[in-house]
């Protein structure tokens, strides 16, 4: 006699596989857990909230074409001008004095790590740069200005008067330093993860060690290191205590970085240091300032999706 | 069972959080009669930079011989003093010049009631990098020419045709301090009238930095920075009129330092003089203004003003008791 079976019944007498009672608890874990990751949501966007409900009153007031066009920054003196120019050019300014630092170095080292070095080398490397990561940045602020800035002056070679004792140069050249071990650490990341069959290859068709670097390696780990470079400049655009202490308060829309200049950040940290009453145009101001390098950083990042994703490799 | 390590965890967790929760010194009322060395709580004061480091004089003194008293200065410039003041955040207002009438409004409507008291002289200083040996003294209407508003002087020898070919750098206070809305006033001619394009803040210790460390460097503010600071910065006579005359003790005290002569201020408030804290350390500070005024490098009362501070405290002691 044959025994059939139909596995879509259950047996007699058995239990179904599968929930017999709902699990709240596990509902509740999951709700919890999801609460967590809409706070970061929450908060965002709150920020954008809070950031630019006074920035729309600021614009009641002042005209978005004398923002952006004009060239004088006065907004907390009594004749009032805010053409926010000097700031946004000393922001792109210091930003790249920074990346001339940070990418050819940063890019440098990585290479160095993830090709060169051997492996007592990279146990020294490694450790040097997260100590030069972890530096406050007002330390680095107070070297840029205490430092940097007379030993530019004193070796000036270049045309022009030598930096003024505020300027954006040493300023830059500090937050280059600064940001290098970001560059390095993300673009030695990417290197790593372009697979050893493609190094062996080239090798194997006789290429040099640069060759493959250069050529094989960099190309490969192209979105990474594009992904790296734009979020040191989203870093460089963001800094404010370097500039705050080294690049100094006047504002100058100039694109001589030996001079003294105010970038973005720093406005807004000077003028909150001080007391603008709650309401006024000067208040507002440092939100319409703040809400720029929002956007300007907002932008960036979304510049730097697209380029990732144009240059991705996939590897299997 | 929660493991040991859950435990543990909490347990941090508690501590900290009942440490952040509590704790932060709080305004204690000692009551009368209690002997002078018990005298304990918090004061706070903000304002003026340029009458800060005479407050910060004032509070070290007066700690030597009360210890538990918490004096806390800030620098948040005149006007940003009187904002917080005038809410309530503050306890004295540090000022280098009188309150204004809108500022006095604003105490009012918040029910702010305080006493002004003129506490040391200041000879607001023009100061030029050390090397800058041309200009030694300048007058008023020079001063004018470099800071008026819309001014477009960007050289020394547009100052004047005898200054060298030197780029003008330039160094000043902000919107919010004393000390920018007295050296507009005297210099300008309105107060807040001023250009713009020059390094504001309301730190003197940045426009140290900035005249020192530029040949064209011109800056200004209170004559202690300039006593601080005798190396790296040097002072410029003015000449208001009446020749050249530098910033000391003497010119500051006879009035011959024209036009930037000036006095400065603290008011505190009625709230504070109740405290016996807050009454002993303004009784101390009006008191012994000459010690003060040593410690800090000020200049000192003179005998007339020592003497009508007096008759005033003494009125409101009287008073308020």
């Amino acid at each position: 006699m044959t025994l059939t079976i139909d596995p879509t019944q259950p047996a007699l007498g058995q239990r179904r596989l599968g929930a017999s009672k709902p699990r709240h608890g596990e509902r509740a874990i999951a709700a919890l857990l999801g609460l967590c990751a809409l706070v970061s949501v929450a908060t965002t966007v709150g920020i954008v909230v809070a950031l630019f409900v006074p920035t729309v009153e600021f614009f009641r007031s002042v005209s978005l074409r004398e923002f952006l066009t004009t060239t004088e920054w006065a907004p907390l003196f009594d004749r009032a001008r805010f053409g926010v120019l000097p700031l946004a050019t000393a922001t792109l300014v210091t930003t790249l004095c920074a990346l001339a630092v940070c990418v050819p170095f940063g890019l440098g080292a990585a290479i160095f790590l993830s090709e060169y070095a051997s492996g007592r080398a990279r146990s020294l490397l490694k450790p040097a740069l997260e100590v030069l990561a972890g530096i406050p940045t007002v330390v680095y602020g107070f070297f840029a200005l205490t430092f940097v800035t007379p030993l530019l002056q004193e070796i000036w070679f270049g045309p022009g008067d030598p930096p003024q004792i505020f300027n954006g140069l040493s300023a830059g050249l500090v937050m280059g330093v600064m940001i290098l071990p970001t560059i390095a650490s993300l673009a030695e990341d990417a290197m790593s993860a372009v697979p050893r069959s493609l190094r062996a290859g080239a090798f194997a068709l006789g290429s040099t060690k640069l060759q493959v670097s250069t050529r094989v390696v960099v190309p490969g780990a192209l979105s990474g290191i594009v992904a790296a470079i734009v979020l040191g400049i989203s870093r460089a655009v963001g800094e404010t205590m370097i500039v705050l202490v080294a690049a100094g308060g006047t504002p100058n829309f100039t694109f001589n970085p030996a001079e003294a200049m105010q970038t973005m950040t720093a406005f807004i940290a000077a003028a909150g240091m001080g007391d603008q009453p709650t309401g006024t145009i000067g208040y507002k101001t440092i939100f319409a300032v703040g809400a720029a390098l929002f956007v300007a950083t907002f932008v960036m990042n979304q510049l730097s999706i697209r380029l990732v994703r144009r240059y991705r490799e996939a590897y299997e | 069972m929660p493991t040991p390590r859950v435990f543990l965890l909490s347990a941090l967790a508690l501590a900290l959080a009942t440490a952040a929760c509590g704790g932060g010194s709080t305004q204690q009322t000692a009551p009368g009669g209690q002997a002078m060395a018990n005298l304990s709580g918090a004061i706070r004061i903000d304002g003026s930079s340029t009458v800060a480091p005479l407050s910060e004089a004032a509070a070290e003194l007066f700690q030597q011989q009360h210890r538990n008293v918490q004096v806390t200065v800030g620098t948040s410039g005149t006007g940003g003093g009187f904002e917080k003041f005038c809410r309530g955040e503050t306890d004295i207002a540090d000022a280098s010049r009188p309150i204004k009438s809108s500022e006095a409004d604003l105490c009012k409507a918040n029910g702010v009631v305080y006493e002004e008291f003129t506490v040391a002289n200041d000879g607001l200083s023009v100061v030029v990098n050390p090397a800058n040996d041309w200009a030694r003294c300048m007058t008023t209407a020079q001063l004018k020419k470099i800071w008026d508003q819309g001014s477009t002087v960007n050289n020394w020898k547009d100052v004047d045709p005898s200054f060298p070919d030197v780029k003008l750098d330039l160094y000043g206070a902000g919107t919010d301090s004393g000390t920018f809305d007295y050296f507009t006033e005297a210099i300008n001619g309105t107060s807040k009238r001023s250009r713009t394009d020059y390094n504001a803040t309301e730190d003197d210790n940045v426009t140290v930095r900035g005249v020192s460390g530029s040949r064209g460097g011109i800056g200004y503010f209170g004559l202690s920075y300039l006593e601080e600071n005798k190396g790296k910065v040097k002072g410029v006579a003015i000449d208001g009129g009446n020749g050249c005359v530098e910033a000391t003790v003497q010119t500051v005290q006879n009035g011959t330092y024209k036009p930037l002569g000036r006095p400065l201020f603290i008011y505190p408030t009625k709230k504070l003089l109740a405290r016996p804290e807050g009454l002993a350390f303004v009784e101390y500070y009006v008191t012994n203004t000459s010690a003060i005024t040593k410690q800090a490098l000020f200049v000192d009362l003179t005998a007339e003003q020592k003497a009508k501070l007096n008759s005033q405290f003494e009125k409101l002691k009287v008073a308020g008791s």
